[in-house]
């Protein structure tokens, strides 16, 4: 870490994205954009292989394979690890990735390793994810390491090459956007939900430009892992990065892990990071505060995450919207979604949860469907999949037997990967079909071409597979 | 690739916030080279079920043929960060979009690939929108837009990213040029992790 940067005094007051911004800077031309060095290279099958092939082409090496990690999840079969992997582009983009990552040098964490999960799982369970650190993969969830206080965001397939080759990023500072929720949350209302409200209210593009810092005493109050629910889905709301500084809860996840400082680094580590914290007085180009008490569990009616209501509300009426193509956008999401205007969502009949992703598939997020699940059953006419977010997750929650909470029930307990989130392995809905997903889109065909989702939290989502309806879980006895 | 000045026909698509997963489906991503990606463009607005193209869909009409400036609505290319939508659109002749903003990711996505992110006035934009086949004229030194027989407006662009498509400057080797600002920053910025280790 570069003490010297951060420690300097400076008149200005500045914000924890500053700091880091400030102390990352390897150079900044006239005209050109800065060239930021990343400390966490993240990679994964699907947005590398072109990336490594420029490499070949050119002749390049990875430059830092030792701030450079890999891992399978968005084209793996989520099926017994014993099977083989039957589509055959998924299995050549996994030897592909193999391969990659034994020509030059890269630590692999394959289809049958211990380590193996969701890119944004595995980096944080490992304590590869710091405070203060740059972070990038080719994953627009990226930001979900934010919630360590890093600055952490994704990167396209080009910028995979450029990161591979130079450990930089050519970068022009985003604006600040000051994120404030206060008060505490009611029951049965959790992070995910403050998060689907954020986006509710400010849009999909709301963020667009930005990086969230996300503030106030709820966040403060939230554990890592919900923290990283909120951070992840800061590119919902249009921001490429979102972040929480670090504090007391962010050290107690860290310590012992893996890949953190141990003994005496340990203790300069924590002493650094704790100079992290936007200065008293540090601006914000804009900001949304968020009263807690007032949140509900929230759900999605239509084709993009900003399409929300609390779960008492209605499916909003395009007869109330004025511009014209937000208009027709409405018309077109709910002919999509065939929902009719003014109706609730609550009792709506569906076919398929989904508890996963790297937005709910921590052990916290699993524990909290179990809490629902537990004694119960899965309505006959529901598909139920828990998909772990990694094998650590995945051994934890067996050793907590929530897998067999969630077999008993009739739910399907698989491997870890991203699996029904977009949809690229084979698990999918069918045209036609509904699912309550704890996912972070529900874009049209997100989950299977012609499925239809509805975003939701993973109390929700296990007690909506209860009913097989969606469900208001607070109202669930 | 390079970029001067292009005129064309535009093809209309009125729809904001258009993701990345329309622009094209994740079963395409499992791709490990660029080739035939440009199938996957906007396949299933495109497509029936059945593959038969569904003739009212705009990139599908017979009199948009060729069209390389693609209108659309607000917030194009929100979602994932896949660059294989920039690529996607390239390989079907798309050179420029025009819309009102574009997510982060796609648009530096698009920079890097040839294909003009242009953003343009509402009042502008809502003349393109009602004009599907309109001619258009981009002129990226100048950076401005010019519709046929109208207004000329200029757009904004990142200083650095119009000369790389103006000159061709590849980025990487840019990049690779401050090879000696790296090092120094290296020693001076020790790793806090080693994944080898």
């Amino acid at each position: 870490m570069n003490n010297s940067t951060l420690n300097k005094p400076m008149t200005k007051p500045r914000t924890i994205v500053e700091k880091i911004w400030d102390s990352h800077v390897v150079s900044q031309e006239p005209g050109a954009p800065a060239l930021l060095f990343i400390d966490l290279h993240l990679t994964h099958e699907v947005t590398s292989p072109q990336a490594f092939q420029t490499l070949r082409d050119r002749g390049l090496k990875v430059r830092r394979p030792d701030l450079t990690i890999a891992t399978m999840d968005h084209s793996t079969p989520t099926t017994s690890r014993d099977l083989p992997v039957l589509d055959p582009t998924g299995a050549a983009q996994l030897d592909q990735m193999e391969k990659n990552c034994k020509d030059f040098g890269v630590r692999l964490y394959n289809r049958m390793s211990d380590h193996q999960g969701i890119v944004h799982i595995i980096g944080p369970e490992q304590g590869l994810t710091q405070p203060g650190m740059t972070i990038v993969c080719g994953d627009s969830h990226t930001a979900t390491h934010g919630a360590f206080g890093a600055l952490a965001f994704g990167i396209g397939t080009s910028q995979v090459g450029h990161v591979l080759a130079t450990q930089c990023l050519l970068q022009t500072p985003s604006q600040s956007y000051a994120i404030r929720v206060n008060g505490a949350l009611k029951p049965g209302v959790s992070a995910k939900d403050v998060i689907l409200a954020v986006i509710a209210k400010i849009g999909i593009g709301g963020g667009t430009g930005c990086v969230f810092e996300y503030l106030g005493s709820t966040i403060r109050g939230l554990s890592i892992e919900e923290r990283m629910t909120v951070c992840n889905m800061s590119i919902e709301g249009g921001a490429r990065a979102g972040l929480v500084a670090p504090d007391d809860t962010t050290y107690q996840y860290l310590n012992g892990r893996e890949f953190a400082p141990k003994g005496a680094a340990w203790d300069a580590a924590v002493k650094h990071w704790k100079q992290l914290p936007s200065d008293e007085g540090a601006t914000y180009a804009r900001e949304l505060t968020i009263d807690a008490g007032e949140l509900e569990p929230m759900v999605t009616f239509g084709t993009n995450p900003g399409m929300g209501i609390p779960i008492s509300g209605a499916v909003p009426d395009p007869a109330s919207v004025s511009d014209p193509i937000e208009k027709s956008d409405l018309v077109k999401a709910l002919k999509y979604m065939d929902l009719e205007p003014g109706k609730p969502l609550q009792g709506h009949r569906i076919d398929v949860v989904f508890v996963g992703s790297c937005t709910n598939s921590r052990i916290s997020d699993l524990r909290a469907a179990a809490s629902v699940i537990k004694g119960r059953k899965v309505n006959p006419h529901v598909r139920m999949l828990v998909v772990p977010g990694s094998q650590q997750v995945k051994h934890q929650a067996e050793a907590e037997g929530l897998d067999k909470i969630f077999r008993d029930a009739g739910a399907d307990f698989r491997e870890a990967g991203c699996s029904m989130c977009l949809a690229m392995n084979g698990d999918q809905l069918e045209p036609g079909e509904y699912s309550v997903s704890t996912s972070n889109r529900n874009f049209e065909g997100r989950q299977g071409k012609g499925g239809r989702t509805f975003l939701a939290s993973p109390l929700t989502a296990a007690a909506s597979a209860i009913t097989g309806v969606v469900t208001d879980v607070r109202k669930l006895v | 690739m390079k970029f001067e000045k292009l005129e064309s026909k535009i093809v209309v698509l009125p729809v904001d916030n258009i993701d990345t997963d329309q622009i094209i489906p994740a079963r395409y991503l499992k791709a490990i080279t660029m080739d035939g990606l440009g199938e996957g463009l906007f396949v299933d607005w495109r497509k029936n079920a059945d593959g038969t193209l569904k003739p009212d869909f705009p990139l599908n009409k017979p009199e948009n043929k060729g069209a390389q400036i693609l209108v659309t609505g607000d917030n194009f290319g929100c979602g994932s960060s896949r660059e294989h939508a920039p690529w996607a659109l390239v390989q079907n002749g798309i050179r420029a979009v025009v819309s009102t903003s574009f997510a982060d990711i796609f648009k530096g996505n698009a920079l890097k690939n040839g294909l003009l992110p242009v953003v343009v006035p509402t009042d502008i934009h809502k003349q393109l929108i009602a004009s599907p086949g309109m001619k258009v004229a981009i002129d990226l030194a100048g950076q401005t837009l010019t519709l046929a027989g109208g207004p000329s407006v200029d757009f904004p662009i990142d200083s650095f990213a119009k000369r790389c498509m103006l000159d061709g400057v590849d980025e990487l080797g840019y990049m690779l040029q401050q090879e000696s600002a790296i090092a120094a920053f290296e020693t001076r910025h020790p790793a806090s992790i080693d994944t080898l280790a």
